[in-house]
């Protein structure tokens, strides 16, 4: 296996496909879990897409299939189909960091509700991606471990939080992958690595049993090589969940019932992200996949959001401030890392965290701490909350005219390993395309659309809340006509 | 570009748990300082009449039912992860 290999053509079938030549005996389950074994391999050593490998676990869960299926049991939708998880869930018994030092050597003692829907359909999780330490950032270079490298080009980044996934999906280490987008952190590196990646309406799958960030626009979603599969794995996660009381029920209809007509939709291209720092290049590319659209017999009509352009500074208040008090919890005393030459309490806790924490979460942490400090509550949270308010009523009055929102994910491609380190306005401002939805609760896809100087380049799609299933169907649809 | 002040940090350290080095001290100053100046563009914005947005699909006070069930986790499993512990509890330092 060759990454030329990987990049030029499929090596996995659909997912549906796997699933039946799996049950039909036609191949086994851990033949498809060696293939992941094998490709990872091969290619982890060079891209680092993968933490660690769950081979003893895996090859275990996909005997236990195989022999459900020689003694004539249906096995389920996902039957032997090998996937990859951010290592931000909580997979039993395996090791869980979240990319941090600070939970380094974490067993987890039970598994995330997303991981147990997709076993029941006899999926079988092979790997934890790297990410950003607590899915701070957009680039995987905030992991406390290692750098995650583009599959199009290893002096890049593949983008973040979730790069790991992205990465190991562009290089069919498995035919999908999970992560978690709470301001863009699949969207964005879907489109820097050339795959699909899908984030929900808030509350469609339970959190329950994943590391949290910011409760309030944390979604968990799916990275794949196509709409279709990404819409099959959406279908089987979703759904309340007691463990996590802002799930949301799934539609009347399957997630990956595409029957959807195309013409006559209307669709809204969203002015203010087109206006300043979009790549030159980035611009037209996105621009043509929209014409596309419009060939297939959809109206395309131009939209203005004003207050768009204040997501980011709506976002790098309310995030802050959320995970400031979600990660309150690392405290050194009752999991994982813990100073030990500490003589008092205090001391355990500071030394703990200072040690434990990287520099990315110690700034969103004391960002947290100012913005929600008595005097700057008013000022700064609350106002952040209002004008969230605002972006979501401008949302609401869109979707009023138009069926679906279009854009770019991200204002470039994927920028070089190194090149934002000092900066850190910079690095959040990649993050511009895509936290509005994360504010909002819409659902958001990004679908690969082409090339700019050999990097992949995303077509973000945005629906009302709960038109999950429609805004897959549409990302399918454009699909099938761009390849 | 506004800088915190060093004692703007240092509270925000301690609030946060977290003891700084001198160097962290004064990058976090610029740093932190250029971040609130990004976030100061929301001062001017009008929202009259709107109030803040904390949950954003209209669920509110969702609850279940008080019973006991299996948990997934056994707590001879959680405190495998616990840095000390003693007669299956989690053993802290002194508090007062």
């Amino acid at each position: 296996m060759t990454v030329k290999n990987v990049l030029e053509s499929r090596v996995w079938p659909s997912i549906s496909t796997i699933a039946q030549q799996v049950q039909s005996g036609e191949v086994t389950a851990l033949s498809q879990v060696n293939k992941c074994l094998q490709i990872i391999a091969e290619l982890n050593p060079e891209y680092r897409a993968v933490i660690s490998v769950l081979e003893k676990n895996a090859t275990m869960r996909a005997n236990e299939i195989d022999s459900k299926i020689n003694s004539g049991e249906i096995v389920g939708r996902l039957a032997g189909v090998p996937f990859i998880a951010k290592d931000n869930f909580l997979v039993f018994g395996a090791e869980s960091t979240a990319g941090s030092n600070i939970l380094k050597g974490f067993i987890a003692p039970y598994q995330a509700t997303a991981i147990n829907k997709l076993e029941a359909e006899g999926a079988i999780c092979v790997a934890k991606s790297n990410l950003d330490a607590f899915a701070h950032g957009g680039s995987t270079e905030n992991s406390d471990f290692f750098v995650t490298k583009n599959p199009h080009d290893t002096s890049r980044v593949p983008g973040g939080s979730s790069g790991g996934s992205a990465a190991s999906v562009a290089l069919q280490m498995a035919p999908f992958a999970l992560g978690t987008d709470t301001g863009g952190s699949i969207r964005q590196p879907a489109s820097y690595c050339g795959v699909v990646g899908y984030k929900p309406t808030y509350g469609l799958v339970s959190r329950s049993g994943v590391v949290a960030m910011a409760s309030s626009t944390d979604t968990v979603g799916v990275f794949a090589l196509n709409s279709e599969d990404t819409a099959l794995v959406m279908d089987i996660m979703s759904g309340i969940d007691e463990l996590d009381g802002t799930t949301i029920g799934k539609p009347k209809l399957a997630l990956n019932d595409f029957n959807m007509s195309i013409k006559g939709l209307k669709i809204g291209v969203i002015k203010e992200y087109f206006e300043e720092g979009v790549d030159e290049e980035v611009a037209p590319t996105v621009k043509s996949a929209i014409e596309k659209l419009k060939e297939l017999g959809a109206d395309i009509v131009e939209i203005s959001l004003p207050s768009l352009p204040l997501a980011l500074a709506v976002y790098y208040i309310v995030v802050p401030a959320e995970l400031s008090s979600n990660l309150a919890r690392h405290d050194g005393q009752r999991y994982q890392y813990s100073y030990s030459g500490a003589k008092n309490l205090d001391e355990s806790y500071e030394q703990t965290r200072s040690l434990g924490f990287g520099a990315e979460a110690k700034r969103r942490i004391m960002i947290g701490a100012h913005v929600l400090s008595s005097g700057y509550y008013e000022a700064y949270y609350k106002k952040a909350q209002t004008v969230r308010t605002k972006i979501i009523q401008e949302f609401e009055n869109a979707f009023k005219s138009v069926d679906f929102l279009v854009g770019p994910v991200a204002p470039t491609t994927a920028f070089k390993i190194g090149e934002n380190d000092n900066d850190p306005v910079k690095m959040y401002l990649q993050d511009i395309m895509t936290v509005a939805s994360n504010l909002s609760g819409n659902p958001a896809i990004s679908v690969p659309c082409g090339l700019v100087r050999g990097l992949p380049v995303g077509l973000q799609l945005i629906a009302p809340q709960r038109r999950d299933r429609e805004l897959l169907a549409l990302s399918s649809i454009y699909e099938s006509i761009s390849k | 570009m506004s800088e915190l002040t060093r004692e703007q940090i240092l509270k925000l350290a301690k609030l946060s748990r977290l003891s700084l080095t001198e160097d962290e001290i004064s990058k976090y100053q610029k740093e932190l300082g250029d971040i609130l100046d990004y976030v100061k563009r929301l001062e001017s914005v009008d929202v009259s009449g709107l109030k803040p947005t904390y949950q954003v699909t209209g669920l509110s006070n969702v609850t279940r039912e008080d019973i006991v069930v299996e948990a997934q986790a056994d707590p001879t499993i959680l405190l495998k992860n616990t840095p000390k512990s003693q007669n299956g509890y989690i053993k802290v330092g002194r508090m007062i």
